[in-house]
């Protein structure tokens, strides 16, 4: 039952051959047992989670559910989730409970989700490793001493180990696409805009965009078609008719033109991700895909813009923590600036603090345009290259991730080095397009690698189509850790 | 361009972040790295390329000048670490 789609539960639900009270239960009890080993979850609500699935039954009952009613979900906990403790990953916010729902999760809800709990991140989603959470790291189910990576870490290891059919990620860097990959399950980043980000904690706001993560390129157009919409409190929400994501799904690809970008296959990838990545696009040329050669010249510029405009939004977002309205205080105190700055000295951890420290510098007087509005240019550069792109093909792909996930620890010295896993994800949320990770194979120490799909604005439902298409034809999606299949 | 030992003091005090001397030794080795990075920025021609703020380059939404808050007192203050008749308590700044 643990391992079904969230099409296949919904089938089960419609058929009352189980009720939502038993899923959810199901996956408390998966929950329960193997999250020890992982750290995926870092806050459950029993009582909650219950009377939430018993309403979906009774909404089952009266014949008003939709293909999400009943079906349990994680928030990634940067989600606000009324009455739940929301941490952001964080110690500034360890006893904070939210006092409203985020905009994604009040559509989740609305749509009949059961909330199973909050799982864990990289501290305000800063991290490609999930080793930055106050809470301590999340394991990869696939092989325990290493990272699931970051900074939708908890959702992805969660969703892989099948302690839930799903479940929310945001994505400012590669966050949700990263662990997805690193996981070997699937998820997606939208165009930005087209989720709200109202309630959903700010890191780099003209980045940051949710987005689902789960087993099936399926799943994720059922829920993104919850998760997406206009809010008018989030001000750059799109004001867009709605669609339905799943209406492509079954279109055949033949006629579909890849372009492969030469810089996604460069020097740096490892050899085992090159070759699965490359053994998918056979497969897509199999099922009558055209191969076009893309260029992305500027793409190596996107780490050194990323890393100055998400710092710059980021120290401004996270001014908001002052120890006076929400959140941690320091003990101790001599006046109103001391308290300040040890209350942000201790409720931050490392890497928000050089984060925050990068950003206070390039929006400080005379570095201002030579850093962040030099990065602001070189972001447009960055986006034009892909509109060039798109010019020649329909879809981009390549590898997710440079390399498979890698053993706890091992980069958490050398900031530079953690920031180079984006390498392939940082481009897409910098010129605002949708980007989806779905399971391409594994290398040979059986750790899975991910092949990324990128699209033009609004493609959605285009590239679940692909995704989806290719999964009729590999299982690379239903294979599990075996360890978490008993 | 190397930052120095004095603009990680000036920048953590702009951010209001207390460090002590280890903190702003090991801060000034690192945003050197990070910084290094980003000088790859600096070599490309960018005079004519307007700055890229929102991805889709969509101005803010206007709205109606009305109040559309409700209080939410009741529901806010209790989140704040010390509040005392309605009110968060800082320490004193006036004299």
């Amino acid at each position: 039952m643990f391992q079904l789609s969230i099409a296949d539960l919904s089938q089960c639900l419609a058929r009352r051959e189980c009720s939502s009270v038993e899923l959810a239960r199901l996956f408390l009890e998966r929950i329960r047992t193997l999250n020890p080993g992982l750290n995926a979850v870092i806050t459950l609500d029993e009582e909650r989670t219950l009377a939430a699935a018993a309403a979906a039954d009774r909404r089952i009952a009266a014949g008003e559910s939709g293909p999400l009613t009943g079906i349990p979900i994680l928030h990634k906990d940067i989600f606000l989730a009324k009455g739940w403790r929301t941490t952001c990953g964080s110690r500034m916010l360890e006893n904070f409970i939210a006092p409203y729902d985020a905009h994604v999760v009040e559509k989740l809800d609305a749509a009949g989700m059961v909330n199973l709990g909050k799982t864990n991140m990289d501290e305000f989603a800063m991290g490609s490793s999930n080793e930055t959470s106050w809470f301590g790291p999340v394991r990869n189910p696939w092989r325990l001493s290493a990272v699931p990576g970051g900074s939708s870490g908890g959702s992805a290891s969660a969703v892989a180990a099948r302690l839930a059919p799903c479940a929310t990620g945001t994505d400012t860097g590669g966050s949700i696409r990263q662990p997805a990959a690193l996981t070997g399950i699937c998820g997606l980043k939208p165009t930005y805009g087209v989720a709200s980000r109202y309630g959903m904690i700010a890191f780099a706001s003209s980045l940051d965009q949710a987005g689902p993560m789960a087993k099936t390129a399926q799943d994720l157009a059922l829920m993104l078609n919850a998760m997406a919409g206009f809010d008018a409190r989030d001000s750059t929400s799109l004001e867009r008719e709605p669609e339905d994501y799943t209406r492509e799904l079954t279109r055949p690809i033949k006629g579909l033109r890849i372009g492969l970008p030469k810089e996604f296959f460069a020097e740096g990838v490892q050899p085992a991700v090159t070759k699965a990545v490359e053994a998918a696009i056979a497969q897509y040329r199999a099922l009558g895909a055209e191969i076009v050669e893309v260029s992305l010249p500027n793409m190596g510029l996107s780490i050194p813009v990323y890393y100055v405009l998400a710092p710059a939004e980021a120290s401004s977002n996270l001014a908001r923590f002052d120890g006076v309205r929400y959140g941690h205080r320091a003990a101790e105190y001599t006046d109103l600036t001391d308290m300040y700055e040890r209350t942000r000295a201790e409720g931050f951890g490392a890497e928000v603090r050089r984060r925050i420290m990068i950003g206070t510098y390039v929006l400080s007087h005379g570095y201002y345009d030579a850093y962040y509005i030099k990065a602001q240019r070189v972001r447009r550069l960055i986006a034009a290259d892909f509109a060039a792109a798109f010019e020649r093909c329909d879809v981009i792909m390549g590898p997710t991730s440079p390399t498979t996930a890698f053993e706890l620890g091992s980069r958490t010295d050398d900031p530079v080095q953690m920031y180079l896993c984006d390498i392939y994800t940082i481009a897409v949320n910098l010129a605002g397009l949708p980007g989806l990770s779905i399971p391409a194979g594994f290398d040979a120490a059986g750790l899975p690698v991910g092949l990324q799909l990128i699209g033009d604005y609004f493609s959605e439902a285009r590239l679940l189509n692909v995704a989806h298409q290719f999964q009729l034809a590999s299982d690379w999606h239903v294979t599990m850790p075996s360890s978490f299949a008993a | 361009m190397a930052l120095t030992h004095d603009d990680v003091c000036r920048v953590a005090r702009l951010a209001r972040l207390r460090q002590d001397e280890a903190q702003a030794q090991s801060m000034l080795t690192e945003l050197n790295r990070i910084f290094a990075l980003m000088e790859q920025m600096q070599g490309v021609d960018t005079t004519l390329v307007e700055p890229m703020s929102h991805p889709r380059d969509v101005a803010q939404r206007l709205r109606a000048d009305r109040v559309t808050e409700s209080d939410r007192r009741e529901q806010l203050l209790p989140l704040a670490p010390k509040s005392e008749n309605g009110l968060y308590l800082v320490p004193k700044v006036i004299e």
